[in-house]
């Protein structure tokens, strides 16, 4: 092994049902670095994750550890704890005080009782060396978040951990917590241990990291020392700049800005997600939402559509300024929404493919004006037709569809309602690319017919070919639009903001 | 294409399993009648009679079990809607039958009477009366359920509890009696018919309308099987959920006055006594997933029915009444597993095996 290596992964692949989750990937971790393991939603960092601390069973690779002989290959987190490989998760899951630190491996008295004094005086001990202040008789939850988080990383560390996995510790955090944790991270390092960071802040990788790893689709992108990639060089790292394809879909240049403004958003913004915005949408127009994943992309489209309330800000459709409590607000002012999280908040997996067809249109007109059996399968089947669903029959349930063909029958939910203002988030994720292509060429006849469209998608290629403006959005805040120069390059520069060298 | 079977159009539909639980419950009657040395068919006899009472009446153990089983039938459905929109039960429906049938008794006799034969109000104001604490019942549960998010079984075991000791104050502590016959009506028969079987058909006919005719069936599933999804579609999941817990409400309501007619009288403390239990054990074996989502009303009336015809054939087999349950019990474990998931596929695994 070479020198100062405490982990190792080579070729590890997996499959889910149905998906190459990850493909020959390859992972380096040194004693006493922090490394960042990167890659948008999908990419395969939670995955790889498990895979190393045995949550999931990989089929091909090896992994090595200091100090283990041989491949290791964990069955569970507790296997993977015993050779040193220990995580911390987003959610905290803690007991109160200071039993968090020695769950499962209380000290004992010779009476077989946890033996209180040694048990306190030794977690106290752990917590001062590491500079954490906290009192171990009190209630974990009357400390911050950022605390608590911390005496996960205080009981992962007292397991002689020699790689500490946090996983996006600190999306909850404020920049002040934040800070307290880099202060901790580094000091572990300089004792030696090696941490991966998994993070979708870019900042904070710049601010802690000693190396990155990308990821993307499952593929072993590359692994970096942090000063030889820039944070645009990151970016498009990660989101990858294959030219496809799909080359051939060209948005015809009509100049919408003289059509009148359908949507028009000032100020509008939900506590927590995405600060206050302004966004003008024209009739026939397509806008993009560019940004990271987490950057609030979607949360400025879902508090226009009311599937999170506004807080702040006005909204006006067709000039006159309306109130959304709720989508069906929305959609009675000719609004639809496809949601990015399909299984979430898209499918109803035990209706058939009819029954998610015609749901929206059903619930604009009410319920005692219920669709005619026949409207119903006429509507079902033109959009089965017109969409192209590969479906047996229209009463197969939704849930035996393929992820594509569920995305298509909900893209026909809302095209049955015939909306003048539709937002697409993400429509294009994990469909095959021909499909990709025929929603890219979908959203650019809507437009043509003055339909106003709102697309959020993480792959910039595609927003270029229909887009004629976007929003930049970064850390839940809308930064910028650019209208013209619309280039891969410019956007990426535009998301990842801060220092414009590249 | 070909036309399909009625048996695969009946397994594709769920409804299979119920009615082959009905049918063994039945095949255990020809048995026992055979056994015994009666027609073999005696259970599906129906004969007239002349009773004094009633005149000319349809008599016979289906007549029995469909005549009995009316109440649980009438709370299942509601408890159907209930479960499929929640996911959870309403289990105050036994104790606010007894609320109900207490109020409409209390305004019929009048506060603090404890007889009485003639009416104190017009009869259809007692019965309004008392659908509409049903009503107002469900009301109270679908506001804790939908608006405050109170898991279902403890935001309706408040009424549980509370419902059947509010009838009793209402009734002034009193078993209340309402000795007219058009209040025993209700209980009692529509020329040679139980009037109960009727008011069932009604109720089942009535809701099978609404369910056909408007959105209301769609929208419930939907929201039971993806709340937030649904919102995104523009259904109000709040609205809709409380909705059903209020027709579940009224569902009890209509069943404890057929109670209490029966009886001629409001006894709070055994009015629909452990009924919920049978109106959601009716929704299981009918197919029904407990944890929400597409529902079958036929199946969960057929299910109330299969509840009635064990008990009602136990007691014609013999049994004692207090060692009854425990056949039921036994009864109840073979139907619930041969609808149970591991079993189905166990089946599904023979019959590939079979068609290799």
């Amino acid at each position: 092994m070479e020198e100062n290596v405490v982990l190792t992964a080579r070729g590890i692949s997996m499959t889910f049902p149905g998906v190459k989750a990850l493909e020959d990937v390859d992972f380096t971790l040194r004693r006493g670095e922090i490394h960042a393991l990167m890659g948008e939603n999908g990419a395969g960092k939670s995955t790889l994750i498990k895979c190393l601390t045995g949550i999931n069973d990989f089929e091909a690779g090896e992994i090595h550890i200091e100090g283990v002989n041989g491949p290791v290959k964990n069955h569970s987190t507790r296997e993977a704890q015993n050779v040193g490989i220990s995580t911390v998760y987003q959610e905290v899951n803690l007991c109160p005080k200071a039993e968090n630190l020695f769950i499962g491996r209380e000290p004992m008295t010779k009476f077989h009782t946890i033996d209180r004094k040694s048990y306190n005086k030794r977690s106290q001990k752990i917590m001062d060396e590491l500079g954490i202040s906290v009192d171990v008789t009190q209630n974990l939850e009357n400390y911050s978040l950022a605390i608590q988080q911390m005496v996960a990383i205080a009981r992962a560390v007292d397991m002689d951990c020699k790689v500490l996995i946090l996983d996006e510790p600190t999306s909850s955090l404020d920049d002040e917590e934040v800070e307290k944790l880099f202060v901790l991270m580094r000091r572990l390092r300089d004792q030696g241990v090696g941490i991966i960071f998994v993070t979708h802040f870019l900042e904070q990788v710049y601010a802690v990291c000693d190396r990155i790893t990308v990821l993307r689709d499952g593929h072993f992108v590359g692994e970096y020392p942090i000063a030889d990639l820039p944070r645009v060089k990151l970016v498009a790292a990660m989101m990858g700049k294959d030219l496809n394809d799909l080359e051939e879909i060209q948005k015809e240049s009509i100049d919408v800005r003289n059509a009148p403004v359908e949507i028009s958003a000032k100020g509008l913004s939900h506590s927590g997600t995405v600060k206050p915005f302004d966004l003008d949408i024209h009739k026939g127009e397509v806008v993009g939402i560019a940004g990271l994943l987490g950057s609030g992309r979607s949360e400025l489209a879902r508090s226009i559509y009311g599937a999170d309330k506004a807080n702040t800000g006005t909204l006006e459709v067709d000039g006159k300024e309306v109130k959304i409590n709720q989508p069906i607000d929305a959609m009675n002012l000719g609004m639809g929404m496809l949601p990015d999280d399909r299984k979430a908040e898209g499918i109803i997996a035990d209706l058939s493919v009819r029954e998610n067809i015609i749901l929206a249109l059903q619930a604009r007109k009410g319920m005692f004006k219920l669709l005619s059996r026949a409207k119903q399968e006429e509507i079902a089947d033109e959009m089965i037709r017109t969409l192209q669903v590969k479906t047996p029959t229209r009463e197969t349930l939704i849930k035996q569809l393929s992820g594509g063909n569920q995305q298509k029958v909900i893209l026909g939910r809302w095209l049955a309602t015939n909306p003048d203002f539709l937002i697409l988030d993400e429509p294009t994720r994990g469909i095959d690319v021909g499909t990709k292509a025929e929603i890219q060429k979908l959203i650019l006849k809507l437009a043509g017919e003055g339909k106003s469209i709102l697309f959020i998608s993480s792959e910039i290629s595609e927003m270029l070919r229909t887009c004629s403006r976007m929003a930049i959005m970064r850390d839940g805040e809308k930064v910028g639009e650019l209208d013209h120069d619309l280039t891969q390059e410019n956007v990426m520069k535009a998301i990842a903001g801060g220092e414009q060298e590249a | 294409m070909k036309k399909k079977s009625v048996f695969s159009r009946l397994s594709s539909s769920n409804l299979l399993l119920p009615i082959i639980s009905l049918i063994l419950v039945m095949a255990v009657n020809i048995i026992f009648d055979i056994a015994s040395g009666n027609n073999p068919f005696s259970f599906f006899m129906i004969t007239l009679q002349n009773t004094t009472s009633n005149g000319m009446v349809l008599y016979g153990r289906i007549i029995d079990i469909l005549n009995r089983g009316s109440e649980a039938a009438i709370l299942a459905i509601g408890m159907t809607l209930v479960v499929s929109s929640s996911a959870g039960t309403d289990i105050s429906v036994g104790s606010v039958m007894s609320l109900c049938a207490s109020f409409c008794c209390m305004l019929l006799a009048g506060y603090g009477v404890s007889s009485t034969t003639d009416l104190a109000v017009p009869l259809f104001v007692g019965i309004l009366g008392g659908i509409l604490i049903g009503v107002l019942c469900g009301a109270f549960n679908g506001t804790l359920v939908a608006v405050f998010q109170i898991q279902p079984m403890v935001a309706t075991l408040i009424l549980y509890s509370a419902a059947r000791a509010i009838g009793l104050l209402l009734c002034n502590d009193l078993i209340v009696y309402v000795r007219n016959s058009s209040y025993a009506f209700f209980g009692g028969f529509l020329g040679p018919i139980p009037t109960p079987i009727l008011i069932t058909a009604l109720c089942v006919l009535v809701m099978s309308l609404v369910l056909r005719r408007t959105a209301l069936g769609m929208y419930i599933q939907s929201v039971g099987i993806n709340r937030r999804a649904s919102r995104i579609s523009g259904l109000n999941s709040t609205k809709i959920i409380f909705l059903t817990y209020v027709l579940c409400g009224m569902f009890a309501g209509i069943a404890g006055i057929v109670n209490s007619s029966r009886i001629t009288s409001a006894d709070s403390n055994n009015i629909g006594l452990y009924l919920e239990m049978d109106a959601i054990l009716a929704v299981a074996l009918g197919g029904n997933s407990l944890g929400g989502g597409r529902f079958n009303l036929a199946g969960s009336i057929i299910g109330a029915y299969t509840i009635q015809a064990i008990t009602t054939t136990l007691y014609a087999l013999g049994v004692s009444t207090t060692q009854a349950p425990v056949f039921k019990a036994i009864i109840v474990i073979l139907i619930v597993s041969i609808q149970s998931e591991p079993v189905k596929a166990y089946m599904k695994k023979r019959k590939a095996i079979k068609a290799a």
